[in-house]
C-alpha cells in the first residue's frame, strides 16, 4: 500500500466525475436549443445516479470480477462483497481495491453519457433510462471485461488501451452513430448543425473536460509515478495540438477560426490520446493531436453533412472517429521505452501490435453496433425511444420534465 | 398624433437618445429585435457548416409624438443613427388613433408628453 498512490487515484476519481458533471453536461447543454438544455443536464445527472448504483450492485463484478472464460465477470463481487481496503494486486498492488473500484465507476458513468450527443433533443426520458441501464450492462461491462480484466480475452491478445480509447470512446461513439441512424433526424434538421443556444456553456464544459481528463488519463497509471506524469504530459500536448490544428484548418477552409471548432478539436485530441497516453512520448503525442483534428474535422464538417444522419452533437464524429484513430495510433507510436508493460508500435518495427490494435477496433465496432441495435429495438418496442413530434417541437424540458431553463417574462 | 418606429444599429442607441433629448423628446420604448435588410443577414459557421441568413441584432424604438414633434424626432434619429452604410436602419411613421395615460385616464395629445 502506498498513501501517495491512493491519494492520487482518489483525487483522479473525483476529476473523472467532474468530466461528466458539469463538464460534459455543459459541453452538450450549450450545443442544444434553449428548449432542451435541461434535458441534457438531467440525462447527465441521472446517469451519474443510475450507473453508480448499477456499478456497486453488479456492474463492477461483471466487468472486473473473476473472469468466466475471458468473456464476462462472475457475481463474486456483487454488492462490492469483498471489495475493501485490501489491495487487489491483479489490478493495482499499491492502492485499496475499493479505490480502484470507485475510479473505474467514474469511467462506467461517463461512457453512456457520451452517447447523449447522438440522441439529444428527441428521446423520451423513460426510454433513455432503460436504454442506458441495458447498454451499460450489456455493452460497457463486457467490453471493459475483455480489454481490462486480467482474464479478458482481448487483453490476453496484447491489446493496448491505456485509459479507455476503445472501452469508453469507440464503444460510445459507434453506439451513438447507430442510435442517430435508428432514431432519425430531429424535426427540421437539414444536413446542417442546428444553432447552439449557449456557446459559452460549451466552452466552459470543454475546459472542465480538459481539466478532468488529467484524472482520466494520468489516473489510469493507478499510481503517482513517472508513468502518470507521462500520461499527464502527452494528454496535455496532444490536446493543445488538436485544438490549434482544428482552428487552423477551419481558418484555411472557411476563412475564420471559431471557438466551437477549437474546443471540438480539444475534445478530439483528448479522445485520441486516451488509449495512447501511457505508451507514447510527447513528440508523438503532438502528431496524434494534429492528425486527429484533421480527421475529425473531415468527419464532422464534410462527411456528416453529405451522409445526412443527425448525430446531433457529434458523439460519433468526435468520440467514435477520434477513439478509432487513437487506438490505431497507439499501435503506431507505442514504445516500450515509455512503458515496459506496453509494447513497441509500427514505427518501432512491431507490425504485430498494429494488427492487434486493428483487431481491437473491429471487435469493438461489431460488438457495439450489434448490441446497440438489439437494445434499441427492444426498448423502442416496449416504451418507444422517440418523443412525439408535437413534444419535440415544444421541447423536452417542458414535455418530459415540466420545467424551463430560462424565463423570458418575469 | 403619430407613432414613429425606428429600427437602428444597436451601437447607435446612445447617440439617438442624446439627439432626441436635445429636441425634448424624452419618452420612448426600446426593444432588442432581430432583422435583416438588403445585405441579407450574416453567415454563421458551426463545426464547419455554414449557416447563411442569420439575422442581425437591431434596436427598435417606438415613440409617440404630437404633430409638431414628428419632423424634429425623425431628424434627431437620422442624425444620431446615420453612418452612411447599409444596415443603418429604417424609420416608419404611422397614424396614431389614440393615446391614454394609464395613471389618470388622460386622453389624446396631452397624454403623449
Amino acid at each position: 500500500m502506498n498513501s501517495g498512490d491512493t491519494a492520487w487515484v482518489l483525487m483522479a476519481s473525483a476529476l473523472v466525475l467532474l468530466m461528466t458533471i458539469p463538464g460534459l453536461a455543459f459541453f452538450y447543454g450549450g450545443l442544444v436549443r434553449r428548449k432542451n438544455v435541461l434535458s441534457i443536464l438531467m440525462q447527465c445527472f441521472v446517469i451519474v445516479c443510475v450507473i453508480s448504483l448499477q456499478w456497486m450492485l453488479f456492474g463492477y463484478s461483471l466487468a472486473f470480477g473473476p473472469s468466466f472464460h475471458g468473456i464476462i465477470g462472475g457475481l463474486d463481487w456483487v454488492g462490492l462483497r469483498g471489495v475493501g481496503a485490501a489491495p487487489n494486486p491483479a489490478y493495482a498492488a499499491t492502492i485499496p481495491h475499493s479505490v480502484f473500484m470507485i475510479f473505474q465507476a467514474m469511467f462506467a458513468i461517463i461512457t453512456p453519457a457520451l452517447i447523449i450527443g447522438a440522441y439529444a433533443e428527441r428521446v423520451k426520458i423513460s426510454a433513455f433510462l432503460v436504454f442506458t441501464l441495458l447498454w451499460s450492462t450489456l455493452v460497457y461491462d463486457p467490453l471493459a471485461h475483455w480489454v481490462w480484466n486480467t482474464g479478458g480475452w482481448l487483453r490476453a491478445l496484447g491489446a493496448l488501451d491505456f485509459a479507455g480509447g476503445i472501452v469508453v470512446h469507440v464503444s460510445s461513439g459507434v453506439s451513438a452513430l447507430v442510435l442517430a441512424i435508428l432514431l432519425g433526424k430531429r424535426v427540421g434538421y437539414n444536413h446542417k448543425p442546428i444553432r447552439p443556444h449557449n456557446l459559452p456553456f460549451t466552452v466552459l464544459g470543454a475546459a472542465l473536460l480538459w481539466f478532468g481528463w488529467f484524472g482520466f488519463n494520468a489516473g489510469s497509471a493507478l499510481a503517482a509515478d513517472g508513468l502518470a506524469a507521462n500520461a499527464f504530459i502527452t494528454t496535455h500536448i496532444a490536446t493543445a495540438a488538436a485544438g490549434l490544428t482544428w482552428a487552423l484548418v477551419e481558418w484555411w477552409h472557411n476563412g475564420t477560426p471559431t471557438i466551437l471548432g477549437t474546443v471540438t478539436g480539444v475534445v478530439a485530441g483528448l479522445v485520441a490520446i486516451t488509449p495512447a497516453c501511457g505508451f507514447v512520448n510527447p513528440m508523438n503525442a503532438m502528431f496524434i493531436g494534429m492528425m486527429v483534428a484533421v480527421i475529425c474535422y473531415v468527419a464532422v464538417s464534410i462527411i456528416k453533412g453529405k451522409l445526412g444522419y443527425d448525430d446531433s452533437l457529434d458523439a460519433f464524429g468526435v468520440h467514435g472517429v477520434g477513439g478509432i484513430f487513437g487506438t490505431i495510433a497507439t499501435g503506431i507510436f507505442a514504445q516500450k521505452a515509455i512503458n515496459v508493460a506496453g509494447s513497441d508500435g509500427l514505427i518501432f518495427g512491431n507490425v504485430h501490435q498494429f494488427l492487434v490494435q486493428g483487431l481491437l477496433v473491429i471487435v469493438a465496432i461489431v460488438f457495439a453496433v450489434v448490441m446497440t441495435f438489439i437494445i434499441y429495438k427492444i426498448v423502442d418496442a416496449i416504451i418507444g425511444m422517440r418523443v412525439e413530434e408535437k413534444n419535440e417541437l415544444i421541447g423536452l424540458d417542458l414535455t418530459q420534465q415540466s420545467e424551463a431553463a430560462y424565463t423570458v417574462i418575469e | 398624433m403619430k407613432l414613429v418606429i425606428a429600427i437602428i444599429q444597436p451601437h447607435k442607441l446612445e447617440a439617438v437618445k442624446k439627439e432626441l433629448e436635445a429636441v425634448d423628446v424624452n419618452l420612448m420604448t426600446v426593444t432588442n429585435v432581430l432583422g435583416q435588410g438588403r445585405q441579407k443577414g450574416v453567415t454563421e459557421i458551426y463545426r464547419g457548416a455554414k449557416e447563411a441568413g442569420g439575422l442581425l441584432n437591431k434596436v427598435r424604438l417606438d415613440i409617440a409624438v404630437n404633430e409638431a414633434f414628428v419632423d424634429p424626432t425623425i431628424d434627431a434619429i437620422v442624425k444620431g443613427a446615420h453612418t452612411g452604410s447599409v444596415g443603418d436602419g429604417k424609420i416608419f411613421v404611422v397614424e396614431l388613433a389614440e393615446c391614454i395615460r394609464i395613471s389618470n385616464g388622460e386622453r389624446g395629445g396631452s397624454a403623449i408628453g
